[in-house]
């Protein structure tokens, strides 16, 4: 048995409550898989919930066609270790037209490979729940988000008229077409996952250690040459640098940070005395304030 | 992040804390304060911050910690807080949620939603202001919602020039209200959210306070009771692996567990053993209040999700009416003898309040009479429930002692509520002061009445579709009663016989049959041939009140032959049969069924999705 950290074990069987109350309460519901450390902290919490039966859900991934190599070839390898069938889902028309975060943008990219594509996965196959590893330290609209959170029948979230939600009391019933983000990790910090995967020894995909890898420098971020998907400007020369990534997303729009850290113990340690946060390598965030609001009204995750 | 690092140590653990104050308290400030001189702050939110504030609101040169917590646009703008937000920080004691909730009137729902969750409750007073109606209005909530643990923070006591005498007039007015409210563990601190003084460093300022700093205290205090409160745990989900495995899965919400404990499952009543405490770690000899377990029963019994395991020799209240406060959170107001949908634990049931005992003035604690609750009202009510289910006071465990009301048709959670006390049977009066009538019949049922008329010739499938259907409406949940020629002609119509007279005569006194039971408050299913028009017409004039769905199964006579499930169209054919509709009478299909089916193109099972689809359409149920 793990020790101490109390304060984890809170967190985990709270999670694993809010795991459990998702299965009882909806017709169809989805686990998103984004292939990051949150969401691998959420699959982990999902087969402790449910021990020794499998988890009651289908595992959605909406790919943008721009995920790291190492994200891709990890959830392949995850997902047959645990024995999930994910459902990988792409923005065709999207594909159609040539949409990608260098072509178009960051927020075109989003709103089109991302939001776009996961309203079609959710319609596609009927899913009247998500549930996604987001956690309201992330991002300050985050923190006002219900752990059940409603969606109107075209996906957009209204901040101002929430349902109240109190104790352990859940509100999971719905009109016609709406449907409900569940957040398990809400209440849980970066810090926290960090100390838990550490404890429970959950893979992460190698992409959060650091080690030498090429980079280039745009707009202070430092962008990782994965493969020629990324085009160079002329005169910009990939340099190997020691990085890691905190968060991992698209890939031109996720900068690495220069570190040593890698290993947990190291990464733990480089946390507990960063004074960054977490998405700060995260394009899309970087709007004007409230940026991150404006896109979950229209369905972001 | 900062100091975060938690350390391996014992007796670390987690506090959740809420704060209340005004828009003016600076309430927003203190929190950005604890989370800014943690320095669990970022660079780079510190830079939006500043950016942000400069957008928003001018603050010198300081970054305006609120906006920390402030999250959204909206609020932004505007400098208020009109939601709950929660933040995190952590020391290396312990680990903090802080829920953040709006101090003015209208956002009473809000900070108990935050409270509802709360160890410990820190109450905001502007030292320049003093105790204040609305520092009543909040411990008034607090007190209602169970938390003990109050810190008074005295906030802005450098508008006050740090004065001791000002702190201490403050410090005794609110000791009297705490005290009429019933809260006793009350720490006062004199602080200055702006300047820092006494929120993580000891003040210079103020040598004579010599009480703790805000965070030294939120550290130390021991928020959370452990008394021995007897075992519970609402089951959430039967976990079954398919390979003989079968166990209640759900969170202990009191007390604790070993195998071997004598439980009793409710609300059957069925006693049991605890066989094993299963975990994906392996097997507990132990479970505790707070932990999430799947548990194995020694004895094979029937046990669900919405029941309650409890300690078989302190069981719950088991009663289907008690006494609770209510805190109302919906525009539309509460209605008495209006049916809600309410979440006890992992049930759902069906109760209205029965009677509305008082409204309570949060603002002054006085009691007055009302005839309803209007949002972020508060009241103190008899509710009936529609079974009798397991619970325990709120008082004795907050877990299994509260509840929230549904709205059956947004389904938006409109009400929380508190258990204060059981209400037994001799004392009913329940549903007694509203008229029993259609609506009444139908509300408890949790849908309205229809008569689903099933029109076709012999043979259609109107049977297949009406049985099918009825399936399907009692799999969610609705009550259903099918008249079709078996049941009706072998008993009320055996006198009849097949002439067009006595025909319509049948359809007549099926008519009446359904109207009655729809009266009752029942969907009904007719299913008959029902060949004239004329007669049909009768069934939807008679029974348009009752919500008349005419349903034609459309099958071509041809297909109906072929098919001749009972032989009669042979005998029709060879003259055995006399009036068979279709062969010798007539039959005159429908010229705007509310529903068409024609068989021949789709499936029973998407036949029925129509029928159920058209239901919701018209609000028989949601």
């Amino acid at each position: 048995m793990p020790v101490s950290h109390p304060y984890l074990q809170e967190l985990e069987a709270e999670s694993i409550h809010v795991l459990r109350e998702a299965a009882a309460a909806f017709r169809r519901p989805v686990l998103l898989y984004s292939i990051g450390k949150d969401s691998s902290v959420l699959l982990h919490l999902a087969l402790k919930a449910f021990y020794p039966a499998r988890p009651p859900f289908a595992v959605l991934h909406v790919d943008t066609g721009w995920k790291f190599r190492d994200m891709i070839a990890f959830r392949d390898r995850r997902m047959k270790e645990l024995g999930f069938n994910v459902h990988v889902h792409m923005n065709r028309d999207g594909v159609a037209h040539g949409i990608g975060p260098v072509s178009h943008g960051a927020a075109v990219h989003t709103d089109i490979m991302k939001t776009e594509a996961l309203k079609q996965a959710l319609d596609l196959h009927g899913f009247d729940a998500a549930i996604g590893g987001a956690r309201r330290d992330e991002e300050a609209s985050r923190a006002k988000e219900r752990v059940f959170s409603l969606r109107s029948a075209t996906h957009r979230w209204d901040p101002r008229g929430q349902r109240p939600e109190l104790w352990r009391l859940y509100n999971g019933r719905l009109n016609p077409g709406e449907s409900i983000r569940v957040f398990p990790l809400s209440n849980w910090t970066e810090l926290d996952i960090w100390t838990y995967i550490e404890r429970e020894n959950i893979a992460v995909v190698p992409l959060y250690f650091a080690a030498r890898r090429p980079v280039v420098e745009r707009d202070g971020a430092l962008i990782m040459v994965d493969d020629g998907r990324l085009p160079l400007f002329p005169k910009e020369v990939p340099q190997q640098r020691w990085v890691r990534f905190r968060t991992l997303g698209c890939y031109p729009l996720t900068g690495a940070i220069e570190s040593q850290a890698d290993t947990l113990p190291a990464i733990i340690a480089e946390l507990a005395s960063s004074r960054t946060s977490e998405r700060q390598g995260r394009m899309i965030d970087h709007g004007a304030g409230g940026s991150m609001e404006r896109k979950k009204h229209e369905g972001y995750f | 992040m900062g100091i975060a690092l938690a350390s391996e140590s014992a007796g670390e653990d987690m506090l959740r804390f809420i704060t209340c104050g005004s828009v003016d308290d600076g309430k927003s400030t203190l929190i950005g304060r604890l989370l800014f001189d943690a320095k669990v702050v970022p660079d780079d939110h510190l830079t939006a911050l500043t950016r942000d504030g400069r957008h928003y609101r001018a603050f010198g040169d300081m970054p305006d910690l609120a906006l920390l917590v402030d999250g959204l646009q909206a609020e932004r703008e505007q400098g208020i807080t009109i939601d709950v937000g929660y933040r995190f920080f952590s020391t290396a004691r312990r680990r903090f949620i802080v829920a953040d909730t709006p101090g003015h009137e209208q956002y009473t729902r809000n900070m108990a939603t935050g409270a509802s969750t709360a160890d410990l409750a820190v109450i905001l007073v502007d030292a320049t202001k003093g105790v204040l109606r609305q520092t009543y209005r909040h411990s008034a909530i607090i007190a209602l919602m169970g938390i003990r643990q109050v810190v008074l923070a005295v906030n802005k006591m450098d508008l006050v020039d740090f004065q001791e005498g000002r702190f201490d007039e403050i410090v005794a007015a609110y000791a009297a209200m705490a005290e009429r409210l019933g809260l006793t563990a009350v720490t006062a601190i004199p602080v200055s959210a702006l300047l820092g003084d006494n929120v993580i460093r000891p003040s210079a300022a103020m040598p004579w306070y010599r009480g703790p700093t805000l965070l030294h205290h939120l550290e130390h205090v021991s928020a959370r009771p452990r008394e021995a409160r007897p075992f519970r745990l609402a089951v959430q989900w039967i976990n079954s692996d398919g390979a003989g495995f079968r166990g209640c899965a759900g969170t202990v919400l009191g007390g604790s567990v070993q195998p071997g404990d004598e439980i009793v499952v409710l609300p059957s009543g069925v006693r049991s053993h605890v066989d094993r405490i299963v975990t994906y770690e392996g097997d507990l000899a132990r479970a505790v209040a707070g932990q999430a377990v799947t548990l194995t029963l020694a004895e094979a019994i029937d046990v669900a999700r919405g029941d309650l395991i409890a300690d078989a020799n302190r069981p719950p209240h088991m009663t289907d009416q008690f006494a609770s406060h209510l805190i109302w959170m919906h525009e539309a107001p509460m209605l008495p003898g209006r049916p809600y949908l309410m979440r006890l634990g992992t049930t759902t049931l069906t109760a209205a309040v029965s009677e509305l005992k008082h409204q309570l003035d949060i603002s002054t604690g006085l009691r007055k009479a009302a005839k309803q609750l209007a949002m972020n009202e508060i009241g103190f009510a008899n509710l009936a429930l529609d079974r009798t289910v397991p619970f325990d006071t709120y008082g004795e465990n907050r877990e299994t002692g509260s509840f929230v009301l549904i709205d059956r048709i947004s389904n938006a959670t409109v009400g929380a509520g508190m258990i204060r006390f059981p209400l037994r049977r001799a004392a009913n009066l329940s549903w007694h002061n509203f008229t029993v009538d259609k609506a009444a019949r139908s509300a408890i049922k949790g849908h309205r009445p229809a008569v689903l008329w099933f029109t076709g010739l012999s043979g259609s499938g109107k049977s297949t579709i009406a049985d099918a259907v009825e399936k399907r409406l009692l799999a969610l949940g609705r009550h259903t009663y099918t008249l079709d020629g078996d049941n009706v002609r072998h008993g009320l119509n055996r006198d009849l016989g097949f002439t067009d007279a006595d025909r319509v005569e049948n359809i007549r006194r099926v008519i009446e049959t359904a109207h009655l039971i729809a009266d009752a408050g029942l969907i009904v299913l007719v299913s008959f041939i029902s060949p004239f028009r004329a007669e049909r017409g009768l069934a939807r004039e008679r029974l348009e009140g009752d919500q008349f769905v005419e349903i034609f199964v459309d099958t071509p006579l041809a297909e109906c032959e072929r098919r001749d499930p009972k032989g009669l169209y042979r005998k029709a054919r060879e003259g055995k049969l006399k009036n068979f509709t279709g062969i010798d009478s007539a039959y005159e299909p429908p010229e705007a069924p509310d529903i068409h089916i024609r068989t021949a193109e789709i499936t029973v099972e998407r036949e029925v999705d129509i029928v159920i689809d058209a239901l919701r359409e018209r609000g028989v149920f949601d």
